[in-house]
């Protein structure tokens, strides 16, 4: 039972990333119409900017994650103004080719820059453990855990209680409409690119104690693609249930089942899933207009 | 007093289609103007025009003295021109509250937003309740209101109606029109109002042009269009009897 418990927040706690990038695919999705399937990129580069900020310049821990959350922010948003803009529009599939394309170089980039060792990122509770009754809980699950709750309460209040955050739901829901009314909706597409870079980088900051750190990193998009779609692919909490779902399919299926079905478990689930309710278990209701 | 906006002989075209011809009109300050027309003459198209969504190939949108047919739709609402358009085309995920604070966008003064989300209130009760509701689950007449209360929150000095009356049970006309009046005479809103449904329109409009095929064919007051035959029959659907005979060759719009 124990170790079932102990599983069972590791798993959770994993879940929990590939939530917080899967909620990045679907804020993006759900403002432009783009698939972006940089997200996993997103994540790798985050981590990567933070472990130059907090290892190679020395920063304080927050400090380096403040300064590494601004500076993707800053690039998600001008990857939106400089390159994603420029396709909107277009068929569907020319900008999946532009966000894999993106994702690619942003790969080869960080290779340059960083070269291909495998990095960490040293965190404050690196060592330490609580103990409830048998089970012992390491602290960087746990501070995982408290992060995603805090940051979802934060995304919720943004979203629901803020003007700006109001606009960019209503930027998203009609496009045409929100342009009428005064609301910049490019500098808002803008804006969710930010948002999303900004918690990749949380998420890629989060997966470091746990994954470490080299180019590969952005192969948990991948895993946070099943999520989202899995969520329904529109709604914020979805995607971090499906993310959540996946991580604890993910643990235990590598602990229970045979050699080999961890890797393929989740995406037998999403294919269930997706066969069972094509709209995701949190599909949204009622269809958008374009 | 003088003309709000002058528009002059406005081209627009989708792609290779043009669908307005060379269209001019005049909208006086504080005036309910109406633009009759049947599907597919261009109403939309000249809303669309004024408000910036679309730009004309040629020609002109004065307003206030000032050229503003290339600007984009967000800089238009700022000089106090707001569209209510064909379809509602609310934020559907919204509440009725956060839809009408999204119509207030533009505005500086955030205090005076909820007395104005209240001055909406006053003026259609049945959403008062609604409120909290996502604005996809009203009904159709009640999403007539929120698309009309979303517009006034901009305190906009013109409103652009796009066919309010569309798909609606005549009570709930009777009552959105009386709304777009008291807004008129209380405020001095000047007001462009679009319609198919010329019977009501012309009622409350001090002037109507008339559209077809993306020109204005007809001009005058509201209370004369009324009057006028080619108006009774083609767009009222009213045939005079005992001009009969008279008719047989009126057959053809005196306009043509
Ligand atoms: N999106 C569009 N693409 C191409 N043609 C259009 C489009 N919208 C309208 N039109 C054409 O432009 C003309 C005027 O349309 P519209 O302004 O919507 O008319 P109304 O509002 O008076 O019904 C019509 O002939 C219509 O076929
Ligand atoms: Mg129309």
């Amino acid at each position: 039972m124990a170790e079932f418990l102990q599983l069972f927040v590791n798993g959770l706690a994993v879940g929990c990333i590939y939530g917080l990038v899967a909620l990045g695919f679907v804020l993006i999705y759900k403002a432009g119409e783009v698939v972006n399937f940089a997200q996993g990129e997103l994540v790798m580069l985050g981590a990567f900017v933070a472990f130059t900020f907090v290892v190679q310049f020395g920063l304080n821990y927050w400090v380096g994650l403040a300064l590494a959350m601004v500076t993707m922010a800053i690039f998600g948003g001008l990857l939106d103004m400089i390159v994603v803009r420029r396709i909107i529009g277009q068929p569907q599939f020319s900008t999946v080719m532009l966000t894999i394309g993106i994702g690619v170089v942003m790969r080869s980039a960080a290779a340059m820059v960083w070269g291909p060792e495998t990095r960490s990122l040293p965190t404050p509770f690196d060592a330490a453990t609580f103990r409830f009754g048998g089970v012992v809980l390491s602290a960087v699950y746990l501070s995982i855990l408290a992060t995603t709750a805090l940051l979802g309460l934060i995304l919720f209040g943004f979203f629901r209680f803020s003007r700006v955050g109001t606009a960019m739901q209503a930027a998203s829901q009609n496009q045409l409409a929100a342009y009428c009314m005064g609301i910049p909706v490019k500098r808002m597409l803008s804006g969710v690119w930010a948002l999303s870079a900004a918690v990749a980088t949380i998420a890629g900051v989060l997966l470091a104690p746990i994954n470490l750190i080299d180019t590969n990193l952005g192969a948990v998009g991948l895993k946070a693609f099943a999520a989202a779609v899995i969520g329904g692919f529109g709604s914020i909490p979805g995607a971090v249930l499906g993310g959540i779902l996946i991580g604890l399919i993910d643990l235990f299926s590598g602990v229970y089942l045979p050699q080999g079905f961890k890797d393929i478990a989740s995406y037998i689930v999403l294919l269930v899933v997706l066969v069972v309710c094509p709209q995701g278990l949190f599909g949204a209701v009622g269809r958008k207009k374009v | 007093m003088g003309n709000l906006m002058e528009v002059r002989n406005i081209e627009t075209y989708y792609g290779p289609t043009m669908a307005i011809r060379g269209a001019s009109f005049d909208v006086p300050q504080g005036e309910i103007v109406t633009i009759l027309g049947a599907n597919g003459a261009g109403k939309t198209t000249i809303l669309k025009t004024i408000s910036g969504i679309m730009d004309p190939q040629k020609g002109s949108v004065s307003y206030q003295g000032r050229e503003i047919q290339k600007m984009d739709p967000d800089r238009v609402v700022g000089l106090g021109i707001s569209l209510v358009p064909e379809g509602r085309e609310l934020f559907p995920f919204l509440s009725v509250r956060d839809n009408l604070k999204v119509g207030a966008y533009t505005r500086r003064d955030h205090a005076a937003v909820a007395s104005d989300i209240e001055r909406i209130f006053e003026y259609f009760p049945s959403l008062r309740e609604r409120a909290g509701r996502p604005a996809g689950m009203l009904s159709g007449g009640e999403q007539q209101m929120v698309a009309i209360g979303r517009a006034l929150m901009a305190r906009p000095k013109m409103i652009l109606l796009d066919e309010p009356s569309l798909g609606l049970s005549p009570k709930l006309v009777k009552e959105i029109f009386e709304i777009i009046v008291r807004i008129n005479r209380e405020n001095g809103t000047t007001i462009v109002l679009v319609e198919q449904n010329a019977n009501v329109a012309l009622q409350v409009a001090h002037r109507g042009y008339i559209l077809e095929l993306g020109r204005i064919v007809m001009a005058d007051t509201g209370a004369a269009l009324l009057q006028k035959d080619d108006v009774r029959e083609f767009y009222l659907g009213i045939k005079d009897q005992g001009v009969r005979g008279v008719r047989r060759w009126k057959k053809r719009k005196t306009w043509r």
